[in-house]
């Protein structure tokens, strides 16, 4: 590919393209605790109505909020738009090259907060899927929705458009025009020099 | 377009504050209500789960509220804030995030005076130790270090003489002790030094001085930088540890860099109280939209009220950063260059006496217990602010019994030089 994603700092645009665009989400390493993580990234893009399959080895033969897991990526047995995998940075090059396998392939691979793996993001931008590191994309949607302005967190944007209220189940203001906010570069520099020592 | 960065004054209009969705109001309502009803079970299980991000009641979060926090959070540059009743509770909800009956904080010796008792005793209480350090020689908080420190906390511009402290050099220490580098910023407001930008990890304010800026509403607010990693060595276990008030969530792993944020909220604002009346949210807000107009106003008029002062033969001594003459003035030079604040002390020749005297006759400043106001403040620390500090101690942190505080507002400075003309020659 000519242009390099910057994985440090991620354009809005590129983001709200992404949670616009895709339509099912696979996430690799759901679970069925209520109190994890990814329970709650699971929930949440449910509601606001994505087709989410959970895929764990672990729980095949239960379901998760009424989706039955399935065991990999290859028994999902039809298309997938995105692959949301919730792994450890060491975890991650295997569920890559398993998605790389896939036909079609997806348009999108997306590693949870605090999971890097730049070698595996190479690979899969090599064959034009996009992907973002590092990120949540449940914090994401509520931060380009203005929703996670709620908490009293920086959504990075400002806008002076009357977005539609929120009702459940819909999309939110993704499509709401805004122009970029106050930023965070401190945080986005201590992640970095993070994602270097390590 | 929309991934230019706005400028300052812009984001004090604007960030966090969009058209309301169901009215279509411009300004941002007062949502004066206690509590707020949930679409379904599972919509207020989520809720109380931290599962989904809403409103369920004024004690830990309010429209109006989110509003100035993420004001606030984008001026100083941090990741999340959450705003409180008061700069004190800010402190208290900031410290139960990270320490242990037993632990140690390291403290700036210069700070306001409400500061250090609190520090002194109410914090003692709690078993929570404060080691005190001098920002002068940076050397002395590393002396303080143990494996029992669990934060440094400084002002920015020190109350009540207006020293500027070296954010970056202590921010040095901290991150080599391992520890969140924690900043009162309430006398320099983001528009004068951005702490987050000098290696700050938690910025506090009291919102009631210049943010606020007319006198009129307490309030204070923590913002978190997004920059402190929690995980490390179970050091801080409200954030890296399952939180048992919440099933077993781990807040960093949930809420990655904003944790400390959600941490202050739903365990130090839930549980503890000091909840934010929206009322005063607002005007706080309103106050924030003039923020880069007055405060640079406050900073020329503070300059020329001390040039002034300097001058004058009733005058021993003048400490304002902003005059080349200064000690701090190569540090305001370095955080603050567009001005070293409105607050800053000076020591009468006539001592103790003429303290008093003067403060009796000026007419324009009003002899109260507060800086940041838009009318121009004075006092004198050692009877009120530092009173219940011993004289030594009044010394050290720059309140000896000669000295009289100002707060320079935003009136017109030749009325503000003729008042203390008056005042000071009869």
């Amino acid at each position: 590919m000519k242009d390099h994603m910057n994985h440090d700092a991620y354009p809005d645009n590129y983001i709200r393209g992404i949670l616009n665009g895709v339509k099912s989400i696979a996430m690799v390493g759901a679970s069925p605790v209520n109190v994890r993580p990814s329970y709650f990234a699971f929930k949440y893009l449910a509601q606001r109505g994505y087709d989410m399959i959970p895929v764990n080895p672990g729980h095949v033969g239960k379901e998760l909020l009424g989706k039955p897991f399935v065991a990999s990526l290859s028994d999902i047995g039809r298309p997938v738009d995105m692959i949301d995998i919730f792994r450890n940075s060491s975890h991650i090059m295997p569920v890559v090259e398993e998605a790389l396998t896939l036909d079609p392939l997806p348009k999108v691979i997306w590693m949870q907060l605090g999971a890097r793996d730049d070698a595996a993001a190479a690979k899969a931008e090599s064959v034009g899927i996009k992907v973002v590191m590092n990120r949540c994309p449940k914090i994401e949607y509520g931060r380009l929705s203005s929703e996670i302005s709620w908490m009293g967190v920086n959504s990075r944007t400002l806008s002076s458009k009357r977005a539609p209220a929120p009702t459940q189940g819909m999309r939110l203001s993704l499509n709401r025009m805004s122009v970029g906010g106050g930023d965070t570069a401190a945080s986005d520099r201590a992640a970095k020099n993070k994602t270097e020592q390590s | 377009m929309s991934d230019r960065l706005p400028g300052f004054s812009t984001l004090a209009v604007h960030a966090g504050a969009q058209p309301d969705p169901t009215t279509g109001a411009r300004a941002t309502p007062i949502y004066q209500t206690t509590s707020f009803v949930f679409n379904d079970a599972d919509h207020a299980a989520s809720l109380f789960g931290l599962q989904a991000f809403g409103n369920i009641y004024t004690r830990i979060g309010n429209p109006t509220n989110a509003v100035l926090e993420e004001r606030v959070a984008a001026l100083e540059g941090g990741t999340a804030a959450l705003a409180v009743a008061s700069g004190h509770a800010a402190q208290v909800v900031v410290l139960q995030q990270l320490l242990q009956p037993g632990d140690e904080f390291i403290a700036a010796r210069k700070l306001y005076g409400g500061s250090i008792n609190q520090f002194t005793h109410a914090f003692k209480s709690f078993g929570w130790n404060v080691v005190w350090a001098d920002p002068d020689d940076i050397a002395s908080f590393e002396r303080a270090v143990t494996p029992r420190t669990k934060a440094i906390f400084i002002e920015s511009i020190a109350n009540p003489a207006g020293s500027i402290t070296d954010i970056e050099a202590i921010s040095t220490v901290a991150r080599k002790a391992g520890v969140p580098l924690i900043v009162d910023n309430t006398l320099a407001s983001p528009y004068l030094i951005r702490p987050i930008d000098h290696g700050a990890d938690i910025v506090v304010h009291s919102l009631t001085k210049f943010l606020g800026g007319h006198g009129n509403s307490l309030g204070g607010i923590i913002v978190d930088a997004g920059t402190f990693d929690w995980s490390t060595g179970g050091k801080y276990p409200m954030l890296s540890e399952p939180r048992p008030e919440y099933h077993g969530i781990r807040l960093q792993e949930t809420f990655g860099n904003f944790a400390f944020a959600i941490a202050c909220r739903v365990l130090g604002l839930r549980d503890l109280g000091p909840a934010l009346s929206p009322f005063n949210a607002f005007m706080i807000l309103t106050g924030i939209e003039t923020l880069p107009l007055r405060m640079q106003k406050h900073c020329d008029n503070a300059k020329a009220v001390a040039e002034f002062l300097a001058g004058h033969p009733a005058v021993a001594s003048v400490s304002y950063a902003g005059l080349a003459s200064d000690k701090y003035n190569q540090l305001a030079r370095k955080y603050a260059p567009k001005g070293a604040g409105a607050v800053f002390t000076f020591s009468l020749k006539g001592g103790y006496d003429a303290g008093v005297n003067l403060v009796s006759k000026l007419q324009l400043f009003s002899h109260l217990a507060n800086v940041g106001d838009t009318r121009s403040l004075v006092i004198h620390p050692a009877s009120t602010t530092h009173s219940q500090l011993d004289d030594a101690a009044k010394v050290k942190s720059g309140a000896g019994p000669d000295v009289v505080r100002l707060s320079v507002g935003i009136e017109d400075k030749e009325d503000l030089i003729a008042d203390l003309e008056q005042a000071l020659g009869a």
